[in-house]
Parts: C-alpha cells; structure tokens; sequence
C-alpha cells in the first residue's frame, strides 16, 4: 500500500502571530515557520505504517510556495520515500488544498491518505474531511490510534466523551491527533540523505484545480487583551477576593 | 431562506451545545433543526422545544445512530437546497461532519465562528485565537462551525415546533461504529461547567491529581488539564483545554501547575475570571490570570480547600 500524507508549512508553534497594524492579514515577515506539528504526526505514522511493513511507499505532499520545500525535506527526513510540492504563491483555501490532493490521489492511487487534523495558523480542521468527501471515502478524523487490516482500518478517535473506535474501509482518509504517536527527531544523515530523494513539482493548474478563494478576509484584529491581573498573598486573600470582588464563588 | 443546525446528541438528550448553535442560526434567520439518530424521538421533542425554532427535521435509521459522517453528510446535503445556512456547534461531532457537507456541496466552510457581523460575514479566531479574523463567503450556502462559548444559548424549552419526518438516506456502508471508551465521572461537564479548576504538569502524576479534583469537587467543578498533563498521561484526553482540545469560557477558570503555552491559553482565556497557581512567578499564566497565587500547588491548594470548606 502506498501512503500519502499531507505536510503544510506554518508558523512554528512558539511564535505568538499578530495582525498586520493595517488589518489586511497577519505579520508573517520574518517570522520563524515549521511543519504544522500534527503533520508531523500524520508522517510518523505512516514511517510507523511502513516499518511495520503495511505500507510500502510514502508520498509527501506540500501546496502553496516555493518555501514548502523545505517541509518536504522535512518529511523525507524523518522517512518519506518522496514528495510533491503543488506550488503557487496564491492563498490556497480548505476547499481548494482538498480538490488539489484528490487530484493528486486519483493520479498516485494511494490505500492510505493521512493529514493532521488541523493547522495551527488558520485552525480550520476541514481538509481531511472535506478531501474525504471528494473521494467518498471513509474518513477517520481525530485519530489516537490506527490499526490496518487488508481491507479496513480500525481507528480509535479522541471525541469528546473520551475515545470513540470505527471501522473504516480502505482506502480511507485519516486526520492525526496529538496522542497518535511521538514524532521522531530527524537525524544529520537522513537529511543530507533526504536531499537526494525525487521532489517533484506541479503546480494547481497542471492538475486542473480552480483554487479561488471562496472566503475574503475583510480584516485581521488582535482581540481585546485581558486587563492586567494582581497577585495574591495567599489563599485567604484569594477566597476574599473571588467571594467578594468577582463574586463568582 | 433560512438556517438548519444539525443536532448534536446521544439519541436520548439534545446536547446542550445545540443550543447555542441555535442561537447563532437566529441572527441569520428562521431556525429548523435537524435531528438524525436511531430511536431519537425523545431527542427530536425537546429539540421542538428550544426557543426560536421553526420546525424540527427528524431522520431515524440505524445508521444514523452514531452520527458518522459518510451517512449524516449526504443526508443533510440533500436538505440543504432549501437553506441558506447550515450551522452545527463546533463539537467533536460537528468538526467531524460539516467539512464533508461542505465540499460535497462545493462551499468553503466557516470554522468555529465566534460572531454574526452580517448573513454573509463573520468572525473567527485564528492562530489559537492570537488574531480574529473577520471572514466573508460568496458561497450561496454557508457551512458553519459555531464556538459555544460565542454565543449564550438560546432558551431549551418555550417553542413549539411542529416535527416532521424525513426519509432516511442509504448506509453508505463506509465506516462502522465499533465501540467507545467514555470517561464517566459525576462531576459537570466542561463545556458546560461555570467553574473549572484545570492541572498542568507542575502537578506531578496521575495519583497527584486527585489533589486537582478535590478542589474541583469542593468549588462543584469540572476538572480539565493542559496538553502536558494529558499527553504525560495524568488525565484521559477528553480533558484537554487548548486550542486543540475544548474550548471553555466558564465563570471562574483555576489553573493549577500550568505555565500557560499559547496553545492552552488559546482555550480558555475568555473566563470571566482566571485565577492561577503556579511556583514558578515568570509564568506566562500570570499574564492573563486576575488572581495570581504563586507558591507550591501541594501547600496551596490544601489550604485553599480548608478556606473554602469554612
């Protein structure tokens, strides 16, 4: 079986994003991006998949600039087989990133498709599922645990009573939560081998997607900050104020 | 035109997140709900219930039953013609299901919005909530995921709306429904909680957390945890709050032992009151907290107990 994940580069997790002072989007200049961190998730399992021996390649793939590249290095890196960069420089929305990987697995035929479950810039969570539905396949979002069979894919998924298991049949589209695994640590020599591995490029019109925009962003704001708290002394001074100030006790 | 929100609950009781769904769907006009289930008609009666609803839509088939997206999306396409909006409350249900109605329909999805600016334009928060962006759809149909704590809920009971029946779609027969793990415990909710008192991972252990929930039983809370404390295994991760996991906006919001990272800020910083208690004085946590306590949660809490319990 052949996997194919889907890597975004975003912001790095550590770095506190902002508006632009004139609202028209956020201040990305200059500012630290990585591989939205559930993808990397959605990579680990799928090197966990192969090393287990129930998949025999992995296909990274990574939309938007020239930079994502560099993602798919990062793929390659941890253990991706090979990647494609579908490159624009035009705003790629949800809809648009999910007709652009159908695309792309009508073309490579993948049993497995594996994405995180969200990107931490737009925190849309949509692609997987919306891919999902393009294909009619089975989807299997939130996923804490993957068990492949030949057929069908048992899936234990993070819901918000606790842990929900279905059964999938294959090919299936999966979405990567926190607790699926623990991505690895990529090692010097696999990235100066992951240099050497194909990285093809296409771009949304060479695979026939219309990726306008569905959604305009009128304005980006801060939102309102919380005033400034104080610091107690001790608890009695805290119980006195929580009874008597905020009155919510 | 008109809304439609898709009910969120068990097949028994109407999830009380539906309501605020509902009052998101009032902004944008006339407000039907559907409810799809197996065996539901106690679901669908106190859907006809809620304040502001026109008509309740009820499809019950065995497949139904665990709203599994491959079933529930064709059957609310095939609705869909006759709305304008379709909204569902931005559980772990509705992320799962809208996107798929939504691209089978060929619409961009709004993702967790937060405010109702006009029909066509909204607000949602982005980069764990660090920037609101205010979000406008040309689509003619706008497929919505509504954050609870955005809107008050509407009232569950005073309507009177009329039920009808809806012919049940196939069973896609894509996916099954095996079975689920769900953390039982006596205490409120989280999403519902007024009060939550959440531990991070200065608290230590699983067994130390017993400490966290004494305090949230004394308060009546609900118990929540940041991301380290669920992915170092101290609590089930349904008791996650963050960007990734719930977000809550309760009455008072206790963190015990959480530094305070971006993304589990992203989750509860719109508390009315925050209150931390963290050793380490630095902690980002304290940034947002109205009340700061610093010292060792194991002496502290205690006797915030005892204070309490007099």
């Amino acid at each position: 079986m052949k996997i194919l994940v889907a890597v975004k580069r975003a912001i790095d997790y550590n770095v506190k994003a902002r508006p632009k002072s004139d609202g028209s989007g956020v201040e990305l200049a200059n500012v630290k991006m990585s591989m939205n961190p559930f993808d990397e998730i959605a990579i680990e399992e799928a090197i966990r998949l192969q090393e287990a021996g129930k998949a025999q390649e992995i296909l990274a793939v990574s939309i938007g600039s020239a930079q994502c590249q560099e993602t798919l290095r990062t793929a390659m890196a941890m253990g991706a087989d090979r990647g494609i960069l579908v490159q624009t420089d035009e705003e790629v929305q949800p809809l648009a990133v999910a007709k652009l990987l159908q695309a792309l697995v009508n073309k490579e035929q993948p049993g497995l498709v594996i994405l995180g479950k969200q990107a931490i810039d737009d925190d849309s969570n949509q692609t997987g599922q919306m891919l999902a539905g393009l294909l009619g396949w089975a989807q299997g979002t939130f996923a804490a645990k993957l068990d492949v069979q030949s057929e069908t894919l048992e899936v234990k998924r993070e819901v918000d009573g606790g842990l929900q298991t279905l059964s999938l049949k294959l090919p299936a589209v999966v979405t990567a939560d926190l607790r699926l695994n623990e991505p690895r640590y990529v090692k010097l020599p696999n990235i100066m081998k992951a240099k050497k591995k194909p990285l093809d490029i296409v771009t949304p019109s060479e695979l026939g997607v219309d990726i306008s925009p569905r959604l305009k962003l009128v304005k980006a704001a801060e939102p309102a900050a919380r005033a400034g708290g104080v610091k107690v002394a001790d608890v009695q001074e805290l119980v006195a104020k929580l009874r008597n100030e905020a009155k919510v006790i | 035109m008109g809304a439609l929100v898709i009910a969120e609950h068990n097949n028994v009781m109407l999830n009380i997140a539906t309501l605020n769904a509902v009052a998101a769907a009032s902004k944008l006009g006339s407000v039907d709900i559907l409810v799809a289930g197996h065996e539901c008609q106690a679901v669908a009666d106190a859907a006809a219930q809620v304040m502001g609803v026109s008509k309740v839509l009820l499809a019950d088939a065995g497949h139904y039953a665990h709203g599994l997206a491959e079933n529930l999306a064709p059957l609310v396409v095939q609705l869909a013609a006759g709305y304008s909006h379709l909204l569902v409350a931005a559980t772990s249900n509705g992320k799962n299901v809208m996107p798929r109605i939504a691209a089978l329909l060929d619409v961009a999805q709004l993702s967790d919005i937060i405010s109702v600016v006009s029909e066509d334009t909204f607000v949602r928060p982005i980069y764990a909530g660090n920037v609101l962006a205010t979000v406008q759809s040309i689509d003619r149909v706008k497929a919505i995921t509504v954050r609870t704590t955005g809107f008050d809920p509407v009232a569950a009971t005073g309507g009177s709306a009329a039920i009808e029946k809806v012919p049940p779609g196939p069973d896609a027969g894509l996916s099954s429904f095996k079975g689920e793990e769900l953390t039982k415990s006596s205490r409120p909710e989280l999403a519902a909680a007024d009060i939550i008192v959440s531990g991070g991972r200065g608290v230590g252990s699983a067994e130390n957390f017993a400490i966290i929930e004494k305090l949230a039983d004394t308060l009546g809370a609900a118990v929540g945890a940041s991301r380290a404390a669920v992915d170092a295994g101290y609590v089930p991760n349904d008791y996650q709050v963050g960007q990734t996991g719930k977000v809550v906006a309760p009455q008072l919001y206790v963190a015990v032992g959480i530094s305070g990272a971006i993304q589990h800020l992203a989750g509860m910083k719109d508390s009315k009151v925050i209150v931390a208690i963290n050793k380490d004085e630095e902690a980002p946590i304290f940034q947002v907290a109205d009340y700061g306590l610093v010292g060792d949660l194991f002496k502290e809490v205690p006797a915030l107990i005892d204070a309490l319990s007099k």
